[in-house]
């Protein structure tokens, strides 16, 4: 019996799609999800969730939000989620020295409260590729 | 009456006016139906949120502590108002409703004797609370038609730091309001005016009735949510009031075609008249210069 997965964000649905395995980074520790889960609320960190359908994982770098698990059926509120293999390095990095540099130029508290979520982006970004790279 | 030619310039004026309220037009219409598709897309995300929400606030109650998003503060004297408008004109009436009740309620609020700060998102409605001389505690311009969640959130963070208490108990705000251009259909759009902190908490109607097992624990949980629940609500309004923008737009541009089409038909016919008055004229005159010739 496979798992229905669902990544939305609040822009749009990122994945749907019928899955044999989840993994995600809740702020207790990793957890994975098999079929028949006991249902579960849970606050997810940043950091690499992946699926594994037929044997293949699929990674997805998120930033925080939460994972709803019923017994067929995972849902994750994320708020970002990207393919992990779509991940550009160089440009992450960049972003991430923007957003350290708008944190300390800051005019006012909205422009430390975007700078605060560009850089959370960037680092999860990052830190997922990096971990990408050292599994290579 | 004027000239035939003053006439025919007229006419080629009104004819360049109309291609462009009709290049606005369908520019608006197909604005407008991708807007329509972004509120459409946040609706799961948004959806998922409520019944989760639903269940815990639930659960939460029976136990007695509230989450203070969810808690009203005992006298109302300062309230906040987030006032979503476009950052353009040539909307129709959209703008002047919109601050037309905005208006309303700022008096509305003072003879209660509250006093109003606004967070205004939006440059018409910025620009309408610094003409009043309203307190403006915060803006968002320039959002574009499509705008990612991260450009709302500061107006979202606003709002939650000024009604939550801070370390020493105090807070900014007590109630705070929101104001947006509901979309009704393609021809109504209408300005909305809800209470949005503290948040209402949904009903059992929401509840999925799972025994859910939290980590780390249902008050982690609920306090990590409701943010999140405050800031899609707000990203909903905003992808909404766009939406009425460009349906409020098309509607106009598509009103100011048919009337550029009436006044050229009009335009059109006195300027044939006056051609044929015209003529007649020059015919009867050398007619009559014939007639005095032959005598």
């Amino acid at each position: 019996m496979p798992i229905q997965l669902e990544i939305v964000t609040a822009e749009r649905v990122v994945l749907s799609e019928e899955v044999d395995m989840v993994s995600a980074p809740s702020v207790e520790g990793r957890v994975g999800i098999l079929p028949r889960h006991e249902p579960l609320l849970t606050v997810l960190q940043p950091g690499e969730l992946h699926y594994v359908k037929n044997g293949v994982s699929m990674p997805y770098a998120i930033s925080g939000g939460f994972m709803e698990v019923l017994p067929n059926r995972v849902t994750i509120l994320a708020d970002t989620a990207e393919r992990a293999d779509e991940i550009d390095e160089t440009r992450a990095e960049q972003a991430r020295l923007q957003a350290e540099q708008a944190m300390r130029d800051r005019q006012s508290t909205e422009d430390l409260a975007r700078a605060e979520i560009a850089l959370r982006r960037a680092t999860v970004r990052l830190q997922v590729a990096k971990l990408r790279r050292n599994r290579q | 009456m004027a000239s035939a030619r003053e006439i025919r310039r007229r006419i080629k004026s009104v004819k360049n006016t109309g291609k462009i309220t009709k290049a606005m037009e369908l520019v608006s219409a197909s604005k407008m139906r991708r807007a329509q598709r972004n509120v459409l897309a946040t609706r799961p995300y948004a959806d998922r949120l409520y019944d989760v929400m639903g269940e815990l606030t639930l659960r939460s109650m029976g136990g007695g502590t509230k989450h203070p998003l969810l808690q009203p503060h005992p006298t109302v004297t300062r309230v906040a108002l987030i006032l979503i408008t476009p950052d353009r004109g040539l909307c129709g009436a959209l703008n002047s409703n919109l601050t037309r009740a905005a208006a309303r309620f700022i008096t509305d609020q003072k003879s209660q004797g509250r006093s109003v700060s606004v967070i205004a998102i939006g440059k018409k409605g910025r620009d309408f609370i610094l003409r009043v001389g309203q307190k403006l505690d915060s803006e968002i311009i320039g959002l574009g038609d499509a705008p990612p969640l991260v450009d709302v959130l500061p107006a979202a963070t606003t709002a939650i730091n000024g009604y939550s208490p801070d370390a020493s108990g105090n807070y900014d705000y007590d109630e705070v309001y929101l104001l947006c251009a509901e979309f009704v259909n393609t021809l109504v759009q209408r300005p909305k005016l809800r209470r949005f902190l503290p948040v209402e908490a949904p009903g059992n109607a929401g509840a999925t009735k799972v025994d859910y097992s939290y980590e780390p624990s249902q008050e982690d949980v609920l306090d990590q949510l409701l943010p999140r629940f405050i800031e899609v609500q707000l990203y909903q309004a905003i992808l909404e009031s766009i939406a009425s923008e460009h349906s409020a737009r098309m509607m106009a541009m598509r009103n100011a075609n048919d009337n550029a089409k009436e006044l050229v038909r009009d335009l059109t016919l006195t300027y044939n008249k006056a051609r044929q008055a015209a003529i007649t004229t020059e015919i009867s005159e050398i007619a009559a210069g014939a007639t005095a010739l032959n005598q």
